[in-house]
């Protein structure tokens, strides 16, 4: 297992002081928390500086932690001494755990402090608990909205062994993502959260739905906005033109003399529901360059036959 | 290749679920009355109905609720604090909305 370097997670001093812990936790736990930052691995930070600070809070634990040693390195291969937990006098019965899921706890920790605290708050015969709801959240492409498809999730989940203890696993579930699903929305999968104590069920597992940015489309509830580029003359003269939508390119008429950034409406081409959205094609007019003397007289042409002054209403 | 093996999972729109009675909100929370009636009272969740009895909260409540009850437990503030933070968030949420037209990347 890994050894952590607990101060470098919270960014203190080994000389740190408790309240000069006490802060930088505070501050990290409310830069990480899962419910307040968008950074991908938020969770995953906000339990280790939790940890992290479970044991350099409590004067003992982190006495034995320091007793370890300077030499270790965050990362390097850990096994605890031999001698660990009866050397020193440290008793970490009772009290150990001050966190209500501190099963989420690394091996490491779980290596120097988890089995005395556990032994201590043992033996509560018949005790059953239901586990805890387990949230995630889950990148998908706006095409696959369009239609049911599956998607591999990994997750870290907690399981129980054998003997009683809680280690972190990784656990990879195939999950159908319904037809119609908008960003934000939760899709509940019941009993694949977190496993329950003593027989108790399993809580569920939330998956919430983001949409991946899209190079051509962006999103609005269960709307589509798409920017179309245009030639002059196909916005001037009017046009059929092939457009490309998530559910396959389909022909949509430029009516004649559209200005750009007009707004033609796609009815039901957005995402799919019983009242499906609709899809937005804005179009942006593209000037063609003029790089050679053939291209530049049709513009020197238009300067000469179109009297035309798009700034007028700007009274100049 | 294990991936082909394994069963897929169906699971439901959370927020196709059908509006909820205090009860449920309160189990599915798994927290007493009394704290979804303050969380009520301090303007964080707003149910439909007169009083406590015909209380029905849209499924999105739920999900309010238990945001409020993880800041309040994990980042030591009060019933006041996480209504602030809640209301602080939705509107970040909505204006980073507003700015991907602008910049999807962001």
């Amino acid at each position: 297992m890994e050894y952590k370097d607990y101060y470098k997670i919270l960014g203190v001093d080994k000389k740190a002081t408790q309240d000069e812990i006490k802060r930088a936790y505070r501050k990290l736990a409310r830069k990480y928390h899962p419910d307040v930052s968008k950074e991908a691995d938020a969770e995953a930070r906000f339990k280790e500086v939790g940890e992290a600070y479970e044991v350099l809070k409590d004067p003992e634990k982190r006495e034995a932690y320091d007793h370890l040693g300077a030499n270790w390195q965050a990362g390097q291969d850990f096994r605890p001494p031999p001698d660990w937990g009866n050397a020193g006098g440290f008793d970490f019965g009772g009290g150990g755990f001050t966190s209500d899921d501190a099963t989420a706890y690394s091996d490491f920790f779980e290596s120097l402090f988890g089995q005395r605290a556990r032994h201590a708050s043992g033996g509560r015969a018949g005790f059953q608990m239901r586990g805890s709801d387990q949230h995630a959240r889950i990148a998908i492409d706006l095409e696959d909205a369009y239609k049911s498809t599956t998607r591999a999730v990994t997750l870290g989940m907690r399981e129980i062994g054998a003997e009683g203890r809680a280690h972190m696993k990784q656990r990879t579930l195939n999950v159908r993502i319904p037809k119609g699903v908008k960003e934000g929305q939760q899709i509940r999968l019941a009993g694949q959260g977190n496993p329950g104590m003593g027989g108790g069920e399993a809580g569920d597992l939330y998956l919430e739905i983001t949409f991946n940015p899209h190079p051509l489309y962006r999103i609005e509830g269960k709307d589509v906005y798409l920017t179309l580029p245009v030639t002059p003359w196909e916005a001037t003269l009017g046009a059929t033109v092939k457009v490309p939508t998530p559910d396959g390119p389909v022909d949509l008429r430029i009516p004649e003399n559209s200005k750009s950034g007009r707004k033609l409406r796609l009815k039901g081409r957005g995402i799919p529901a019983k009242t499906p959205g609709d899809l937005y094609v804005v179009l942006e007019i593209a000037l063609p360059p003029a790089n050679d003397e053939k291209a530049k007289q049709v513009y020197r042409d238009m300067q000469k036959n179109l009297p035309f002054n798009p700034r007028s209403h700007m009274g100049v | 290749m294990a991936n082909k093996l394994m069963r897929t999972l169906s699971g439901t729109l959370a927020d196709e679920m059908g509006d909820l009675s205090l009860g449920e909100i309160c189990r599915l929370c798994g927290v007493h009355a009394e704290y979804i009636i303050e969380l009520v009272e301090e303007g964080a969740l707003t149910p439909r109905g007169r009083n406590i009895r015909e209380w029905r909260f849209a499924p999105a409540e739920l999900g309010r609720a238990r945001r409020a009850l993880r800041l309040q437990h994990d980042l030591n503030v009060n019933l006041a604090g996480a209504s602030l933070a809640l209301d602080l968030l939705d509107e970040i949420q909505r204006l980073r909305r507003r700015l991907r037209r602008f910049d999807p990347w962001c």
